[in-house]
């Protein structure tokens, strides 16, 4: 395969004329993009949807947050709130998270293991586009979902959609159809390039990397994928019956006809949880890339970091009715949930104490992709102190579907997975562009996203313990909320500030940013040996790997790291 | 320097095909779609309010079992004659594959059209309704699919342009081809053994 690739592709390539290739209007350009099955190109644009969704998410909950700021607020009506609050959950999770870890497997898993592209590039357009389809679905039910009946807009079911207000009678029109199809087609799409990058990861590595070697990133999206396989799968059956219920009168989840709303949530949490692992793994990858660069030392703890995020798959597929505690289960079930929700928590502890053992000692580099990757390994660890708080099932009992239960998975959502996107953006920018982006904007960023992150989501845990529940419209005045909610909101405006920061930091830096080079950050992986942006075929000779450093061996023959693994 | 490239061999030597690897995710994948739905029918196993029940109405598909099972022996009898170029042979085992497929797909039709204007069992229903129709219509969708690609390469085979080296995409193509066969022994045995 890389014998015969080499000297086609690039002679390919360079015979382009250049003046045909000056020629090219903006809409040869945009074909281009359109039609290509690059994995470079096809990260990219997941990347670009992904960040586009997440701003238009972030404009969501912006207005959840401006509803919520003051008691009795009538800023929105409660039929547009449910919308919202259920349109930010799906599209935060199915839009901006499941793209953006794509787009960065994509991107970055061929370059790491040495490979011209994923072992199935066509598959992987499908894939990309299927989510787009997906993408498009959804957010057409803001104009299309009304259907005949003329009820209802977008989607109001809540993110889970639980039986049986999913049922014709409860949900007309086709708000719902929408929701159902946007998530199933997107699923769709995701399996198909987890298929693709297990392939590609299994098959398509580079001489000399064995498994043993290949970069942790690599790695963990590959577990990462093994975990959409199972997880997301069980939500599109669970979709499917839906639809049958919906379409031609099944009774699956009709609990006037024995059907029962609780199988629904069985189902769904069996996706949902492990899809709450599936979108952190990525953010794990990255970090364990960037920590050793910043700190200028091997990851520590190789094995054990593989093996933590093994044993943390394999333990988050029999934790989802965690979510369920309220539903009354019996106490032999209640107690099975307690105590391997509590089990996660050990590797989730190897992992963090690895990244610390990497920092320790080292020659830390405060740059902006390390701020956020150590703000990332600070929010992990308090996320996994409210994790066993909620575990255990008489708290969760207490605190069920209240802003505490909120405030601890958007410290996950946001505080670890968000932070690494960023830091991610931040360290592998220069790659896909050629240029740096800030720093200076950067730390702008970082500061104003972490402080603006704390006053929201610290603040919000006090509601949820002084009894708030979530998907409340409004609420009285003299409950004790109201300045809380009011601190959350501020800190989500400085969020949103923070986040122009960035799109402006994104913008000027493609233009005018300063010039990366192959190896701007002094890195060890193989993406930094090829130029800035790599050439259509990464690697004009297929590289050959001794050790899991591959560019230190290069950098420092006289002392390469496989003379000591 | 010889003897250090030796050890340069990635995973000694361990180099599996990406068709078979991609095609085994593929069928981990769908195993999850059919374990849910198993799960399902298993849940709601004489819950039903109202009849039918599986008892009344089901009869076991035993020649039509016996045609899905043996086509996952013509198939790898094609395989094997395509790995040693023998077209022709390989040309009319893929051809029985599909009848038999076909047969098969054609007793399910009979099934159900027995069920719905005989018997008035509809996905409607009932509870055993819902989960019968969609458990077995979920394979038999599989089957459809198996035998569209099937199709696709008998035509392929007819004009000649299937030869010796297209014996590995064969041979995962065959692979989807067991694993719905393999599910036809956990519905068969869900829904006409443990469920009647």
């Amino acid at each position: 395969m890389s014998a015969i690739a080499k000297t086609d592709e690039i002679s390919g390539s360079t015979a382009l004329d250049p003046t045909t290739a000056q020629n090219k209007n903006v809409f040869d350009h945009i074909h281009s993009w359109l039609v290509t099955v690059d994995h470079k190109k096809l990260g990219l644009m997941y990347i670009m949807y992904g960040l586009f969704f997440f701003v238009v998410a972030g404009i969501e909950a912006a207005l959840i947050r401006i509803q919520l700021a003051v008691p009795n607020n009538h800023f929105l009506p409660p039929q547009i709130f449910n919308q919202l609050f259920t349109m930010h959950g799906t599209t935060m999770v199915f839009l901006v998270g499941m793209p953006l870890i794509f787009g960065f497997a994509n991107y970055l898993v061929p370059l790491m293991i040495g490979a011209r592209d994923l072992a199935f590039p066509r598959l992987n357009a499908f894939g990309f586009w299927l989510s787009v389809l997906g993408g498009l679905l959804l957010y057409f039910s803001f104009i299309g979902g009304e259907g005949m009946t003329g009820a209802g807009s977008a989607p109001d079911v809540g993110w889970f959609a639980y039986a049986p207000l999913t049922a014709k009678a409860f949900s007309k029109g086709h708000s719902t159809d929408y929701w159902i199809l946007g998530v199933l087609i997107g699923g769709f799409g995701s399996v198909a390039t987890a298929v693709n990058v297990i392939s590609t990861i299994l098959c398509m590595r580079c001489r000399g990397m064995t498994l043993t070697k290949m970069p942790l990133l690599v790695w963990l999206n590959l577990i990462m994928c093994g975990m959409v396989l199972l997880a997301v799968t069980p939500l599109t059956a669970a979709q499917i019956m839906l639809l049958l219920d919906r379409f031609v009168g099944s009774h699956f989840f009709d609990t006037q006809a024995g059907g029962s709303a609780t199988l629904w949530m069985h189902f769904f949490w069996i996706f949902g949880h492990p899809e709450v692992y599936i979108l952190v793994i990525p953010a794990f990858a990255i970090a364990s890339e960037i920590i050793p660069v910043f700190s200028r030392k091997a990851i520590f703890g190789y094995p054990a970091m593989v093996g933590a995020t093994i044993a943390i798959a394999f333990v988050s597929m029999s934790v989802w009715a965690h979510h369920m505690f309220t539903i009354g289960m019996t106490s032999a079930g209640n107690t099975f949930f307690v105590v391997s929700t509590m089990t996660v928590g050990i590797p989730t502890g190897i992992k963090i104490f690895n990244w610390l053992g990497t920092m320790w000692g080292g020659k830390l580099r405060f740059e902006t992709p390390m701020l956020f990757s150590i703000a990332f390994v600070f929010h992990l660890l308090i996320m996994g102190l409210t994790g066993i708080m909620l575990s255990a099932a008489p708290f969760n009992w207490q605190l069920n579907a209240s802003y505490f239960v909120v405030a601890h998975f958007h410290y996950v959502l946001v505080g670890a997975i968000v932070f690494m996107i960023f830091a991610g953006t931040y360290y592998w920018f220069p790659k896909a562009t050629g240029r740096l982006l800030s720093d200076r904007l950067g730390k702008w960023h970082f500061w104003l996203f972490l402080i603006g992150f704390h006053m929201t989501f610290d603040t919000m845990h006090l509601p949820g313990v002084l009894g708030m529940p979530r998907r409340i419209y409004t609420y009285e005045a003299g409950r004790g909320w109201g300045t809380l909610n009011l601190i959350c909101t501020l800190g989500a405006a400085v969020q949103g500030v923070a986040v122009l920061v960035f799109v402006c930091n994104i913008l000027g830096s493609i233009r005018k940013g300063q010039r990366a080079g192959a190896d701007p950050w002094d890195a060890w992986t193989l993406e930094w040996s090829t130029s800035s942006p790599p050439p259509e075929y990464n690697f004009a000779e297929i590289p050959i790997v001794r050790s899991r450093r591959p560019l230190w061996d290069i950098k420092h023959p006289t002392d390469p790291d496989w003379k000591y693994e | 320097m010889n003897a250090a490239s030796d050890s340069l061999q990635p995973d000694g030597g361990w180099n599996p095909s990406k068709g078979v690897v991609g095609m085994a995710c593929l069928i981990i994948a769908e195993s999850a779609i059919f374990t849910i739905f198993v799960v399902a029918y298993l849940f709601y196993l004489g819950k039903s309010q109202n009849g039918p029940t599986p008892q009344q109405v089901l009869e076991l598909p035993i020649l039509n079992s016996i045609c899905l099972l043996s086509s996952s022996v013509t198939i790898t009898f094609a395989v094997r004659s395509l790995r040693n170029g023998d077209t022709k042979r390989f040309n009319a085992w893929w051809l029985a594959t599909i009848a038999l497929g076909t047969y098969f797909l054609l007793g399910t039709g009979r099934e159900w059209q027995h069920l719905i204007r005989d018997k008035g069992l509809t996905i409607q229903t009932n509870l055993f309704g819902t989960t019968f129709y969609s458990l077995v219509g979920l394979h038999a969708s599989h089957v459809v699919v198996g035998l569209l690609a099937l199709l696709m390469v008998m035509a392929f085979g007819v004009v000649g342009a299937v030869k010796k080296e297209h014996a590995e995409r064969a041979h995962v193509l065959s692979l989807y081809w067991h694993f719905v066969d393999v599910v036809w022994v956990v519905v068969f045995t869900v829904v006409y053994i443990i469920g009647r």
